[in-house]
């Protein structure tokens, strides 16, 4: 399988291609060139997994773990060294197939959405990097390759959000985003050297030292945990999610939806082994942590009033499932406390599927009305018949309806938690159906409810261009059947076949929260007036103007860093550079220059000056000889 | 100290260099200067003849007294014109030199004069020419003919960078 | 008999006369006949010490006829470079030579 290399090489070769020579070219081939490497890559990525899947299991009923490519990149010591590779295994190729497919989508979508813009050409060489630095992470056979392409991701999610780069709120997202999640990688930097030192390895697979590394290797998992939860906008460092919708809606829907922010999930199920053999109380820490942003996302999302902005806490929220779902994990066995994992992997696949399809149907209603408010949309319905249908399906999928995907790993997450203890199955219960009614209160608020007729009849939405509708249609049929896929045949815990079962009292139980949800906000949000929400509002005035500032979260980053750190850390050291440091170098430096300037008069030019100096510096020189010594 | 016509004439010369020195080194007139520098090499050449080296003598008559001197009169009236006089001295430039001249000159004598120099008097007896020519051009111990090689390089480079610095552009 | 030492002092004096001409004259060409004035000094020094003390070896004698060739050299260039300077600043007091200054 030699052939994957091509899989990062194709969009690297793309970007370079695109960024050095784009802007001779006229957007539209740039587009297509990039649209093209992207559907060959697309082509390979299931070329890849249909090899890989049907080759059969091996002996001992696992899929081989598979390096097509690997070379020692960087040798530290003896044992020790970096590799640059190609790892293929279950979860590996699973996102290999995510990536590209939600990468394709993106990429036929942006040709509508991007049409006209500035840059373009750009905008399509970014999305090659993103999509080649993505592939390099999941495909990373060691812990450094992952970071180093962890970092590529990082750079190339800070260019496509500051895309818009006139837009100062863009520049200042971008920068928030990128400096948020540096802070959070130096956490995965210390934890992949401490793990290095005392595990003497980089790879995922546990070395025979890492039992004797004792308290060290929780720690170092912990510590990578922080990067994770940085990319994966685990509370609280999420605060640059939302934010980072500034950049083209495309963008969100393939970074900061289906992608790149699952890379913390990816992360932690990439480092499961060593988390349940050595650390599983980390791993359950980072289960408490991802049920509280679960929450805490669900609960700002119902109240926000910015469609992309809903979307992007509903991400976190979802994030937050997966994460709850490795975390309560108690062994390598599905059947015993195991089923997280697959779940976690499985609610990853269809939340990347759906999750896009939202995306990109905001990206078609945001196309059409200019605009993210939800007060400036309302009945839309009748403008946009493809987008109301595919965002509908979509809806349904995240409040876990039967048959659309969402609903399959979602009950998967709650059988887990339930599993773990009961209280988590009823928080996650809860969150779930917060979920349904927060997206069907979007969901109404876009479609039915108040409309803004002035605002309609100045300008009337239209549907969007066939190139956008087409990926949104074939999102929604993958959602409408990847429910039915046997995931649990292809990836598992342990690496051994697991048969899917629902179970009959959780699917019913959040069937039915998921059912009053919706029918809460049909009963609150679907009619043109709305009193129940508004009274309800003013009720709670400030616990809605809390959850609608997030509850403050990004205040208080403020305040720490502009109050405390720049202000008590930072000035006094700014203070001390600039006066000490800096002073004693210009002292030095006035020093010289007046005593240069002293000197200088000495050297007059004239040679008559010069020759009495000599004579008296002879004349000293020789009374001093004759007399003194 | 027995007064010998040896004796009376170093003292005629001796102080006909030295007024003449002084007077070179003092007068304003810049000509005038180049004729007392004249006749310091006269005198100059005049010590060598009674020092029983006339070839000496001679070639300091020729080339100092004869050429360079010419040169420095033709290149005086070249550069300045009629009754040119340097300026009046600055008080503390004259008196800078003055003092710095007169205290290295008391030094130099007062160290001289108590040293005590072995030979009291030089053998009389002429160089001969001979003699010379052969030292000039042998290759031996004593021998000079790489310095009067390298002389005549010099003065030939001299020839060529005078014309090079003085001809008109 | 006449000593050494009177020549030496005649010497000595020629030479701090010319010191005296250079650090004083303005004229390029005033300086550089007190050089010559040093020069000489310089040379009867040579010959005064090759008469008395050394007359087998001739040493002094001919670094006096080499000092003669050199300073006819030399006199030969600053002359020529002098004029230069005259034909570009119209003058040759030192005081004026401020270009290369620094």
């Amino acid at each position: 399988m030699e052939y994957t290399i091509l899989i990062l090489l194709l969009p690297f070769v793309s970007f370079l291609f695109l960024g050095l020579a784009g802007m001779k070219l006229r957007p539209v081939v740039a587009g297509a060139i990039g649209t093209a490497v992207l559907a060959v890559v697309a082509v390979l990525s299931y070329t890849t997994a249909w090899e890989y899947f049907s080759a059969g299991r091996d002996a001992a009923g696992l899929y081989p773990t598979l390096m097509p490519w690997n070379t020692v990149w960087l040798p530290i010591s003896g044992d020790l060294h970096i590799d640059l590779g190609i790892l293929l295994d279950p979860i590996s190729v699973m996102m290999l197939v995510v990536i590209s497919t939600v990468s394709l989508m993106v990429h036929i979508y942006s040709f509508g959405y991007m049409k006209g813009e500035r840059g373009f050409q750009r905008y399509y060489a970014f999305l090659s990097l993103f999509t080649m630095s993505m592939m390099g992470l999941v495909v990373a056979t060691n812990i450094f390759q992952m970071y180093l392409f962890w970092e590529l991701v990082g750079v190339s999610s800070y260019l496509l959000i500051g895309f818009y780069y006139t837009k100062p709120e863009a520049i200042a997202a971008s920068k928030k985003a990128f400096i948020v999640t540096r802070f959070a990688d130096l956490g995965f930097l210390i934890g992949i050297l401490v793990h290095g030192y005392y595990a003497g390895t980089f790879t995922f697979t546990p070395a025979a030292t890492t039992l004797a590394a004792g308290v060290m290797i929780p720690l170092a998992l912990g510590l990578m945990f922080i990067g994770g939860a940085g990319k994966s906008a685990m509370f609280p460092l999420h605060i640059w999610l939302p934010d980072a919708m500034e950049g083209p809606t495309p963008v969100s829907a393939l970074i900061h939806a289906a992608t790149m922010v699952v890379a913390g999930v990816y992360l932690v199920a990439r480092m499961f082994p060593l988390f349940i053999g050595y650390a599983p109380e980390v791993l359950h820490w980072t289960a408490y942590i991802g049920a509280f942003t679960a929450l805490y996302a669900a609960v700002v999302a119902c109240v926000q009033s910015d469609i992309k902005r809903v979307l992007a806490f509903s991400t976190i929220s979802q994030i937050g499932f997966m994460i709850v779902a490795l975390g309560v994990c108690t062994s390598n066995d599905p059947h015993t406390g195991g089923l997280g994992y697959m779940a976690s992997m499985f609610h990853l696949f269809t939340h990347a599927m759906f999750k896009a399809l939202l995306f990109l149907g905001a990206g078609a209603i945001i196309h059409a009305v200019h605009s993210n408010e939800m007060s400036t949309m309302g009945g839309l319905r009748k403008y946009m018949p493809l987008t109301h249908i595919t965002f509908l399906v979509a809806c349904l999928a995240i409040a876990g309806i039967w048959p659309f995907s969402g609903f399959f790993s979602k009950d998967e997450i709650l059988t887990a938690c339930f599993s773990f203890s009961p209280v988590m199955g009823w928080v996650m219960t809860a969150i779930a159906g917060l979920t349904a009614f927060y997206m069907f209160r979007l969901y109404y608020g876009i479609f039915w409810g108040r409309e803004n007729r002035e605002l309609h009849a100045e300008h009337t939405p239209h549907e969007a261009p066939f190139t956008m509708t087409l990926p949104l249609l074939i999102l929604a049929a993958v959602t409408c059947v990847a429910g039915f896929i046997p995931f649990g045949q292809f990836v598992s815990a342990d690496g051994l076949p697991y048969t899917i079962h629902i179970d009959g009292s959780v699917a019913t139980l959040s069937l039915c929260v998921a059912v009053v949800a919706i029918a809460l906000a049909t009963w609150m949000y679907a009619r043109e007036k709305q009193p129940v929400a508004d009274r309800l509002a003013e009720r709670f005035s400030g616990l809605h103007r809390a959850a609608y500032h997030r509850f403050y979260i990004d205040e208080v980053y403020q305040f720490i860093t502009h109050r405390v750190i720049f202000a008590c850390i930072s000035t006094p050291i700014a203070w001390f550079d600039r006066h000490v440091v800096d002073g004693f170098l210009n002292l030095l430096a006035t020093a010289t220059n007046g005593a240069s300037c002293l000197i200088r008069q000495m050297q007059s030019g004239s040679v008559q000056r010069y020759c009495i100096w000599f004579l008296g510096g002879a004349l000293g020189l020789t009374i001093l000889i004759l007399f003194i010594c | 100290m027995e007064i010998t016509l040896e004796l009376i004439v170093f003292i005629i010369l001796a102080l006909f260099i030295c007024v003449s020195a002084i007077l070179a080194a003092t007068t304003k007139r810049i000509l005038r200067a180049a004729t007392y520098l004249l006749f310091v090499l006269f005198g100059t050449a005049g010590l060598y003849f009674q020092l029983n080296y006339s070839f000496l003598g001679a070639v300091q008559l020729l080339i100092y007294a004869g050429g360079i001197t010419v040169l420095y009169v033709f290149s005086i009236l070249l550069t300045s014109s009629e009754g040119d006089k340097a300026p009046e001295l600055k008080s503390y430039k004259f008196i800078a030199g003055l003092v710095a001249t007169l205290l290295s000159l008391g030094i130099c004598l007062w160290v001289m004069l108590r040293h005590d120099f072995l030979p009291q008097h030089f053998e009389h007896g002429e160089l001969n020419v001979r003699t010379i020519g052969h030292a000039l051009m042998s290759a031996d111990k004593y021998g000079y003919v790489l310095p009067f090689e390298v002389i005549s390089v010099l003065l030939l480079a001299c020839i060529v960078g005078g014309i090079m610095i003085a001809r008109k552009r | 008999m006449i000593k050494m030492e009177y020549y030496l002092v005649v010497s000595t004096i020629l030479m701090f006369v010319g010191i005296y001409g250079f650090v004083t004259r303005r004229n390029l060409l005033a300086m550089l006949i007190s050089v010559e004035l040093i020069l000489n000094s310089v040379d009867i020094n040579f010959v005064v010490f090759n008469r008395f003390l050394f007359p087998e070896q001739l040493e002094g004698f001919f670094f006096t006829l080499f000092a003669i060739g050199v300073s006819a050299a030399e006199t030969a260039v600053a002359i020529a470079i002098i004029i230069n300077i005259y034909r570009n600043i119209r003058n040759i007091e030192v005081k004026n030579l401020r270009e290369m200054k620094w």
